[in-house]
């Protein structure tokens, strides 16, 4: 490969031009031509094919759907026209904005993969002149498939993965983002038009700021909190199965484990079952004669900081294990010298926690505290399936108290509000804090140093 | 001499106890969920700890109960699953190992990629995967398919992790004897790599099993119970068992105590691939 790059930079687009025969030449318009004539037929037909197909489909649809881009669709609401060739009123329906937006990106983005194409054919031909002009050999058809297997196995193994992520991942992403620039939501929900920053005015400084802001501020608390509480946690937990003297230890660990193992879906539902306001954990603290009401843990009748609480010492009770299952892995690989001179100079076991193990652990995990902090400001499953964001919070629009940002954005889209711009706007939000706390941290770990 | 190992011996049974006490906390609610699914019970919801009077309906309730199919349900995820687990682990496994093995130009470019493109929320894309799926016309089970393989790209990071303490003087040896790359992959990659294909074929299969979301919003508007996953089922069955439908409760339970059985056992056999993948993660950040 190495090689292929000095050879290929000997020559430049504009001497192939200049210099090439008839069939070079034609090949900056008739992709794959010059391949075919040196029997390359599996890249001469591959190519050649995808051009024909591309103008094809261009014509016949691609600028038709690009088009369709300037304005998402000309009529924007249902109305009733005359009708001149029937010479009746028909009602007239709006044009479907969503899926002339979907198809408009996809359209794009087919034409930037042909324009990838091209450059392949671009820079293929370059190379072929350059080894007909150094009378070297020219790869048979045969060669080019078997390179296809070595030297360029990366290109074959990668082609259907990178289809897949560019279909279900990047086209989406890219969908949603342009979502945000719209005013799609209740009121415009087929016909819509773009309407540039509008919708992030209403999030940060309109109608919906007074509930952004504070749910942000939930979600980094929670973050904080239910990211240290599991980690501080998990490390004692472990230490604590760790510890000398101790015997079963793996069957100790999977106690634990098995909270965490159990689908979230079942564990978590059947939790707001547990704690509900005539669940079985308020019947039995009063059987116990604890309290004399039951208490409101996690309904709309909840007091927020109550069920804020409750949530984070649920999460506690899934993410502890985890949390436990690494620092364990950690824990038995830690360098026990530096323990054992602690211990040697009269250290207690609580300095040498606060001293040696804990920091060591602390520097060991901090890229995985970083990933699970990010991991819980999209902590969907805890939030929607214990508490649905209750209680109902007035002052907010479309959120509950305990709602995170996600669970927001989820209401905002599938909920009674059908605010798709906004929730667009706040999936980007979300994605500039993660990416912020993420570009901090990996800049702090080594992998980054090293590049 | 003797107080020292009986204040040892006090330090040790206090830990046991702590650890007891601990335990039974964590643990006390899953058996409050297997006691429940045998409650006799229609009231919608349980409110004790000890259920007043046992019974097997539940089970017999919820495997024969034509107005939530689970035995379809079942069958539903465990074809998605297979399939799914499949065509998965053969795309993370392929990407993982190129993205860690093999040198190219888009290499470094695809990694950057792949990280920004992990920190948008998933839910982002849900709208617009339920209209790509609607205008292929796949809003069924192999809709559901194809939404979790195309997200198996990017899911190289654990296997990518394996594949990089591998060392390259393997590779070497064998290119040196002759083999090309896609001989070094199927005859010296894969084989070594057998711990990680199972662990990846495992996570894959385990994920139709308890995902509620994507599922319910690919499955929904069939309206047909018949075509759903297991997970959505469940989860669509508790929303409607809350309100009208509260004799239905119970099984429900039961149908979560049948699926979670299997599930948190493949989980807690998997746990040591988990751990080593998350802290070789750790060292390489």
């Amino acid at each position: 490969m190495f090689k292929k790059k000095h050879a290929t930079s000997a020559v430049t687009l504009k001497e192939t031009w200049k210099d090439g025969d008839a069939v070079t030449k034609l090949t900056f318009f008739i992709m794959g031509l010059n391949a075919l004539r040196h029997r390359q037929w599996l890249k001469g037909f591959s190519l050649l094919f995808a051009e024909i197909i591309f103008l094809i489909w261009f014509f016949l649809s691609g600028i038709h759907s690009i088009a369709g881009l300037s304005n998402l669709g000309a009529i924007k609401s249902k109305r009733v026209v005359f009708d001149k060739a029937q010479g009746v009123y028909i009602t007239q329906q709006p044009d479907n904005s969503v899926l002339i937006l979907l198809f408009g990106i996809l359209a794009l983005f087919i034409v930037a993969g042909f324009i990838y194409l091209y450059i392949v054919n671009l820079r293929s031909n370059k190379h072929t002149f350059l080894l007909e002009k150094r009378h070297e050999h020219i790869p048979t058809n045969h060669e080019e498939i078997a390179s296809l297997f070595d030297q360029r196995l990366h290109a074959t193994l990668m082609t259907i993965p990178i289809v897949l992520i560019i279909l279900f991942t990047v086209l989406p992403t890219v969908f949603m983002i342009s979502m945000a620039f719209t005013n799609y939501d209740r009121q415009h929900s087929v016909g819509f038009s773009w309407t540039g920053f509008q919708a992030f005015g209403n999030v940060l400084s309109g109608d919906l700021a007074g509930t952004f802001f504070p749910v942000l501020g939930w979600t980094l608390i929670w973050a904080v909190a239910a990211t240290a509480t599991t980690f501080f946690f998990g490390v004692l937990l472990a230490l604590l199965i760790e510890s000398k003297g101790i015997k079963h230890k793996n069957v100790w660990r999977t106690i634990f484990i098995i909270v965490y193992a159990v689908p979230q879906f079942v564990s978590l539902l059947m939790m707001a079952q547990f704690l509900d306001y005539q669940g079985p954990l308020n019947t039995l603290l009063m059987n116990w004669g604890w309290i004399s009401h039951p208490i409101h843990f996690i309904d709309n009748q909840a007091s927020p900081l109550i069920a804020r609480i409750t949530v984070i010492v649920v999460n506690m009770w899934i993410g502890i294990p985890v949390s436990m299952l690494t620092s364990t892995a950690i824990i038995q690989n830690l360098p026990q010298d530096q323990i054992e001179a602690a211990r040697i100079d009269g250290a207690s076991p609580v300095q040498i926690f606060n001293h040696i193990t804990f920091p060591q652990i602390l520097f060991v995990m901090s890229p995985a505290l970083i990933q699970q902090f990010i991991g819980n400001i999209n902590n969907f499953n805890v939030i929607y399936l214990l508490t649905g964001g209750a209680p109902m919070n007035n002052n907010y629009n479309g959120a509950g108290s305990t709602d995170l940002l996600v669970t927001w954005l989820y209401n905002l889209t599938f909920g009674q509000e059908q605010r798709y711009n906004a929730s667009a706007v706040l999936g980007i939000l979300i994605f500039i804090i993660s990416a912020t706390f993420s570009l901090i941290a990996y800049r702090h770990t080594n992998a980054y140093k090293e590049g | 001499m003797k107080s020292y190992s009986n204040q040892r011996r006090f330090a040790l049974i206090f830990r046991y106890v702590l650890l007891a006490i601990l335990a039974v906390l964590w643990i006390f609610p899953i058996i409050w969920i297997i006691l429940a699914s045998f409650s006799y019970n229609n009231t919608g919801f349980v409110s004790t700890i000890w259920p007043e009077k046992f019974t097997w309906q539940n089970y017999v309730g919820i495997l024969t109960s034509s107005q939530y199919p689970f035995v379809n349900w079942v069958l539903n995820t465990l074809f998605v699953a297979v399939i799914s687990a499949t065509l998965s682990t053969f795309v993370t496994i392929a990407v993982a190992y190129v993205l860690s093995r093999l040198r190219f130009r888009f290499r470094k470019p695809f990694l950057q990629i792949a990280l920004v493109l992990g920190m948008f929320p998933g839910f982002m894309s849900m709208i617009a995967l339920y209209y790509i799926l609607k205008a292929l016309n796949m809003l069924n089970l192999g809709g559901l398919i194809l939404v979790y393989v195309g997200g198996a790209g990017l899911g190289f990071y654990i296997a990518k992790g394996f594949f990089d303490t591998m060392p390259r003087a393997i590779d070497e040896a064998a290119e040196i004897d002759g083999a090309n790359k896609w001989q070094v992959f199927v005859h010296i990659g894969l084989p070594l790599s057998k711990p990680m294909i199972v662990y990846t074929a495992l996570t894959s299969f385990m994920a139709p099993w308890v995902d509620f979301i994507f599922s319910g919003i690919i499955l929904s508007t069939s309206g047909n119970p018949k075509t759903y996953t297991v997970a959505y089922g469940l989860y669509n069955m508790v929303h409607s068992a809350k309100g009208t439908m509260a004799q239905f409760f119970t099984q429900f339970i039961a149908g979560c105590v049948i699926i979670a059985i299997p599930i948190t056992i493949l989980f807690i056999v998997m746990q040591k691939f988990y751990v080593n993948g998350i802290t070789a993660g750790a060292d390489k950040g």
